[in-house]
């Protein structure tokens, strides 16, 4: 079965309002742009993003949060200030959490681990129920809940659960008909975590390659992960950055 | 920096890059080490030249060499600060969960971090003060899994107010992780679990210490 597909919007339109998506990247490094802004321009609404940073710019989940289309965030890092104001202000929820912790859990939900302990965050305010995951009228609302505490080896650990998301965002830099990614460098991140932790994986790639050109042995990430891999440079708008910077005053 | 509390007069100890390059001195060929951000930065240039370091990057890089020429940035290529970066030969990429597997598993030797605070117990508050934009990375996954945990900070805040503390009061990163804390004026070392000092800087006597300190600690500095 051929996994390449032409139309983005077409596939991508899956995604309903109140999904969860994993997202791969780092900062801008391997961040899916051309599929979060597909998403931006698809409409999608209320959505709860697994991601571990939000970015500094305006393109990708920095444009999915300033247009409001995340209702939650979860991941290590948001970064952007503009993100925090959002925050503060009640329109968009943050489940910080370590980013191992992020890592693992994308990892777990797509291995089929449905919780595990581990020690980072152990007594810390992101496991006691005392961090604010909302506010409201300037004052904290819900608080992340207190994480169920075991001690192994005369140390503390919290549980945490496995992430399954709806859909899993992913950039590559090659991909064959079959969905078999190969990353390039620091872009791999958190990109295979966020391909297994998706039930609809969307994949994009800077090269699209033929089946059997790549060596199985130095394939990063096996196609049965993808479900749907699309070349990257056409869907990005071009007055994006125009839209950015009006953001940004605004 | 100026001292503004008036009972402790003004002395110089190390610069930041010196806290570094003492840093530095301490540690083992062969090593592989995760650097935070802050004076952990100015470490690698201060790397004994008959010394092997091997440094880490949050983000899956085994390798870290220094920063690119301008003009040879790869934007797939980047530290944990998101900067473009190198990789020395013999370098190795992994995806998240596996450099975290290296973090948090105990594969690392030595993790070198900033700190707010460090508490007597060798507790560590470096990611969040209260009021600011919350955000903690890899610093909690760090401090778990690192066999050890070397701080280095300013000896004192802005304020003039001690950073080695009995009890935090900045959020914690992790309880009792922190294994050695350098400072411009001494060395500390938390040695079954309680912080002893073991160096002054030159010039720096150990009553200038304990002046600028208040955390209990006990003294074993070589006469």
């Amino acid at each position: 079965m051929n996994k390449f597909r032409t139309d983005l919007h077409e596939h991508l339109d899956a995604v309903w309002d109140g999904a969860s998506i994993a997202v791969g990247g780092f900062g801008s490094s391997g961040r899916p742009d051309a599929l979060l802004n597909a998403l931006s321009d698809l409409g999608k609404k209320d959505l709860h993003l697994y991601v571990n940073n939000v970015g500094d710019d305006f393109t990708g989940i920095g444009r999915l949060v300033m247009e409001g289309r995340v209702r939650r965030l979860t991941g290590s890092f948001p970064v952007l200030p503009e993100f925090y104001d959002e925050y503060f202000a009640g329109r968009v929820e943050l489940e910080l959490i370590p980013q191992g912790t992020l890592a693992e859990r994308m990892r777990a939900g797509g291995a089929g681990i449905a919780a595990f302990f581990t020690p980072s965050g152990a007594e810390t305010m992101l496991s006691d129920g005392t961090f604010p995951a909302s506010y409201s009228g300037g004052t904290p609302g819900e608080l992340l809940p207190a994480k169920e505490e075991r001690v192994f080896d005369g140390r503390a650990h919290v549980l945490e659960y496995g992430i399954k998301a709806d859909f899993g965002l992913v950039k590559a830099q090659q991909a064959d008909p079959k969905g078999n990614l190969r990353f390039h460098l620091s872009a791999r991140n958190f990109n295979p975590l966020a391909a297994m932790s998706g039930r609809t994986t969307f994949v994009e790639v800077e090269r699209l390659v033929d089946t059997g050109s790549l060596d199985p042995d130095d394939i990063h990430l096996p196609g049965v992960f993808v479900d749907h891999v699309v070349m990257t440079a056409a869907p990005i708008p071009a007055d994006l950055p125009r839209r950015a910077a009006s953001l940004q005053k605004g | 920096m100026s001292m503004t509390n008036t009972e402790s007069p003004r002395i110089t100890g190390r610069t930041r890059d010196e806290i570094a390059q003492r840093l530095a001195a301490d540690l083992v060929d062969g090593y592989t080490v995760n650097l935070g951000v802050g004076i952990p930065l100015a470490v690698p240039q201060h790397i004994p030249a008959d010394r092997e370091v091997f440094l880490q990057s949050e983000n899956g890089i085994l390798g870290l060499g220094p920063a690119p020429e301008p003009g040879a940035e790869d934007p797939d290529l980047t530290n944990a600060g998101k900067q473009p970066t190198s990789m020395i030969p013999g370098g190795a990429i992994v995806d998240s969960a596996t450099s975290f597997a290296i973090i948090r598993g105990g594969h690392l030797d030595v993790t070198i971090l900033g700190a707010l605070q460090v508490s007597e117990a060798g507790d560590l508050a470096n990611w969040y003060v209260p009021g600011r934009n919350p955000a903690v990375g890899g610093a909690m996954d760090l401090v778990a899994g690192t066999p050890q945990v070397w701080v280095c900070m300013e000896h004192v805040d802005r304020h003039g107010q001690p950073k080695l503390v009995r009890e935090c009061t900045f959020p914690l990163t992790g309880r009792g992780v922190v294994t050695r804390v350098y400072t411009d004026l001494a060395v500390f070392h938390v040695i079954d679990g309680v912080l002893t000092l073991v160096e002054c800087a030159a010039g720096i006597t150990p009553e200038d210490v304990r002046l600028r300190t208040a955390a209990d600690y006990i003294e074993a500095v070589p006469a």
